[in-house]
């Protein structure tokens, strides 16, 4: 672990990807690879099932250091984590023993947490603290309940572990898409010589990601150079269809077995040793357009749909790329050919695997035209993509543009504020917006980014001087300052108080301008919502 | 009421029975002022009061057309129907708890202060008073200051780093009292100069006047053009960070020392490369310790987030106050971000 807890603080300290990429390197060839393994899994995001539960933390720390339960609070508050919280609180360690390795911690110590009591976890958390150093306490809880967290992408990870191994990065990518399961083998597998079969298997591709449009459109050269489609509003996935049954990944690499199985069934059909890249999408059968992504959402946490669920939220893929056929690799065929092979395929079948429409192309012009139907169609906008280009790994620019519509506006007065976490913590800087119903002003949207570091400054100062009620960490203020805020989709809905919910809220600028009857009011949004 | 010995007013402390302000933000007939730091001492005032061992620094702060007099520590004089005194705060350099005794008590105004060893002010000194004003600058138990001794290991494992990297290491900290502090504390573990933003250059002068012994320092300013910084350590105040005065390093480590380091989420905030928990004010431990060394009936809390420590003192047996309790009003000047 004191080997990880010196990688963990070197990447903590520095914001250049390059010393990150170095430091994990040097890591991986110096780490034992049982240890290396785990370092490799919680970098890239992963993390362990939840063994203990704030609470337990708490208790646990409230009974080492005998602090009062609101002083705990006002603390975690005032940090933002409560891993962290623990380790400031907690009395210095008087002796550094042994070290526990890193897959003792993952592999052993942590896991058993689950067969106890909760009684004991305290307990065992306050024995585990005592003899540790602050940064492998902070190390150890963050373990516990959550991920790391240390401005480290899982394609940085990727990288280093390229580096390291001196393999090209997108085979890495390969190789730990999926259920890359940590252990010495594994890690040690890595990095081993590329296979000629490497790409067979279980595992998906890489996704290849868009980036946003930032400049004009026409500066991206001739339209006929470039296939136009719809920005779909649902979840990324991957369907391998192989021998032996079809799979559903998402671009979080996560097997999605169960969760939509009306399109596994039309998987099927497929003829087998095909992969195809798309969207999966709620949409009722004989509709023109998809529901909204909130319908989807409510298929998304379940791990096995009901049939109400299923008959009143069923979903479908929006096919749009065939990465693999006849059991071959693609992705480096021109776009215009896999998307001809992915037609013949997906054309015909029937409305649970449908092929995403080609946009016309005649001009930019037109096409910045038909853009203008995106919400109309429910989708975010367009998304170009280069005729001649081959399926990429990750978010490589120039061949994918994602062209989405401009967001919604609105004229909001800031209500409540609470600390943020993180980079944030101990500043105000989450807040609660709300607009005008009649003489009232009710809560729409929450938003955490947009300001810049002076105002969040700003803002914070005003919040402490101009509270006037405390719940907890919030703090309710005096109706004074307007922000226009952007948001994507905006509907009706049961759950709020408001009866609108809006998708994606951020600050766009705040609006010293304007003062707090300038603001819109909830009338206007739901005319957005209902329309 | 304590309101006869204190009373918040816009301008200040105000001290009825003394008719005297503590640390006035505007213009005053009489004032008693803590230290040299600009949130305590402004220009402008009829007369001042200060700790001679300040004197040098507040003469600096305040102009030299301004009157001042200097008192030695505990000498205690007249001021309207109270004595007044000054005693050691161990904030930096001359900085004083103000002791008034008027009215059949003694009430005692710590300024800002700490417990932990500075080599180059005077140590604070526990005045045994009936009332207590303590800041509450880290009134959280998160804050608790790492040993000196750690943090300077750090600062110079950090430039030698930075040597090995070519790069020079940049160290931002409050040009008062810190920069002097680190300074000092340098100079039991190393030999080589140090250079200095221009905005330290005099404040450090009037520190070797005073007998502080601290690392050789060279003016940044001195230095010529195109020279290479590389694995040389160079202290700035904070609002350097980012200005064009920065160029001349090329590619630099930069590093804040400040008692907000301690907390990860305000490190990564400010964006240096490195954070040093060292801080001039009290920490958790050294507010309580303060509190009970001083035996005070009744304490009062000023700047921040006072009302952690409010709540805790009292849950322990103390009467804590929130210094505006006093009645009147005084403006807050610090946010979370401020003092260091």
């Amino acid at each position: 672990m004191r080997r990880f807890a010196t990688l963990f603080e070197a990447l903590d300290r520095t914001a250049s990807t390059a010393a990150k990429r170095d430091a994990m390197a040097a890591y991986f060839a110096e780490a034992r690879p049982e240890d290396a393994a785990w370092a490799v899994y919680v970098l890239g995001g992963g993390k362990l099932k939840r063994t203990a539960t704030s609470t337990e933390l708490r208790l646990a720390l409230a009974a080492e250091t005998g602090y009062a339960d609101w002083l705990i609070d006002e603390s975690y508050q005032h940090v933002g984590d409560l891993a962290e919280t623990v380790a400031l609180m907690l009395p210095e360690s008087e002796a550094a023993e042994g070290d526990t390795p890193l897959h003792v911690w993952m592999e052993a110590r942590l896991p058993s947490l689950s067969r106890l009591e909760s009684a004991e976890r305290v307990e065992i958390l306050r024995e585990w603290w005592r003899p540790l150093p602050r940064e492998q306490v902070f190390l150890v809880n963050k373990l516990l309940t959550g991920s790391l967290r240390v401005g480290v992408s899982h394609r940085l990870v990727v990288q280093a572990l390229a580096q390291w191994a001196a393999l090209p990065s997108d085979l890495m990518a390969h190789r730990l898409s999926g259920t890359w399961k940590p252990s010495a083998a594994a890690f040690l597998a890595l990095a081993e010589p590329e296979r000629a079969d490497e790409h067979a298997g279980e595992r998906p591709y890489p996704f290849f990601l868009a980036s946003p449009l930032e400049q004009e459109v026409t500066a991206l050269g001739a339209v006929d150079e470039w296939l136009a489609e719809w920005k779909w509003d649902g979840i990324r996935a991957q369907l391998m269809r192989r021998a032996g049954g079809a799979v559903l990944w998402s671009r979080g690499e996560e097997r999605l077995d169960g969760r939509f199985p009306e399109i596994e069934l039309a998987a099927i059909d497929l003829p087998e040793g095909c992969v195809v890249d798309g969207e999966i999408l709620a949409w009722m059968l004989d509709e023109d357009h998809p529901l909204p992504f909130a319908a989807l959402q409510k298929r998304i946490g379940k791990l096995k749909p009901g049939a109400k669920l299923l008959a009143d939220t069923p979903v479908r893929l929006m096919t749009y790329d065939l990465l693999e056929w006849e059991g071959q690799d693609l992705r480096e065929r021109p776009l215009v050919e896999r998307r001809a092979q992915l037609a013949a395929l997906i054309e015909g079948r029937g409305p649970t695997l449908m092929l995403s429409p080609s946009v016309a192309t005649p001009t930019w012009d037109a096409l910045a035209a038909v853009r203008g139907e995106s919400r109309e169609r429910r989708t975010e906008g367009l998304m170009l993509k280069k005729l001649d280009s081959p399926y990429r790994v990750g978010r490589k620019r120039g061949d994918w543009w994602k062209w989405k519509v401009d967001p919604y506006t609105v004229d909001a007065v800031l209500l409540y504020a609470q600390p943020g976490h993180g980079r944030r913590s101990g500043l105000f800087t989450d807040y609660t917006f709300g607009v005008w119903d009649g003489e009232k002003l009710v809560p729409v949207a929450k938003a955490y980014s947009g300001l810049d570091d002076s105002e969040i400054g700003r803002l914070d100062r005003w919040i402490r001087a101009h509270t006037i009620e405390r719940f907890g960490p919030v703090r309710s203020v005096e109706p004074t300052h307007v922000f226009e805020l952007a948001f994507e989709a905006i509907q009706a809905s049961g759950r709020h108080k408001a009866g609108v919910a809006v998708r994606f809220p951020r600050i766009l600028r705040w609006r010293t301008d304007l003062s707090i009857h300038d603001a819109d009011k909830l009338d206007d949004l739901r005319r957005l919502a209902s329309g | 009421m304590d309101s006869d010995l204190l009373l918040p007013r816009p301008e200040g402390l105000y001290c009825p029975a003394g008719d005297f302000f503590i640390d006035p933000m505007q213009p005053v007939a009489r004032a008693v002022v803590t230290h040299a730091h600009g949130d305590h001492a402004r220009s402008g005032s009829g007369l001042y009061h200060v700790a001679a061992a300040g004197e040098g620094l507040m003469r600096e702060r305040l102009g030299a057309a301004s009157v001042v007099h200097a008192h030695d520590w505990r000498e205690a004089f007249d001021l309207g129907d109270t004595r007044v005194s000054f005693h050691p705060s161990g904030h930096i350099l001359g900085a004083a708890q103000i002791r008034i005794e008027g009215c059949g008590k003694v009430a005692v105004v710590s300024g800002d202060y700490k417990r932990d060893p500075d080599p180059t002010c005077a140590p604070f000194e526990p005045v045994p008073c009936d009332v207590f004003v303590t800041e509450s600058t880290f009134g959280l138990p998160i804050y608790r200051w790492p040993s000196m001794r750690q943090v300077v290991d750090e600062i110079l494992g950090w430039v030698d780093e930075c040597a090995a990297r070519g790069v020079a290491a940049v160290l931002f900290c409050y040009a008062l009292g810190k920069a002097q502090r680190l300074l000092a504390e340098l100079a039991t573990r190393s030999e080589r100069a140090v250079h200095l933003h221009g905005a330290m250059l005099r404040l450090v002068a009037l520190y070797r006047e005073a007998g502080v012994h601290m690392l050789p320092t060279v003016p940044v300013s001195e230095s010529a053009r195109g020279k290479d910084f590389a694995g040389e350590l160079v202290m700035a105040p904070p609002s350097a960070a980012g200005s064009p005065w920065m160029r001349r390093f090329g590619k630099a480590s930069t590093g804040f020392a400040s008692g907000w380091m301690q907390v990860r989420g305000a490190r990564r905030r400010r964006g240096y490369d490195r954070g040093f928990v060292v801080s001039d004010h009290a920490d958790w431990p050294g507010l309580l310790r303060s509190v009970a060394d001083c035996g005070a009936k009744r304490i009062y809390v000023t700047h921040g987030d006072g009302e952690v420590l409010i709540r805790h003192l009292r849950e322990h047996g103390r009467e804590a106050f929130p210094l505006r309790s006093l009645g009147g009003q005084m403006p807050d000047l610090r946010s979370s971000e401020e003092g260091d």
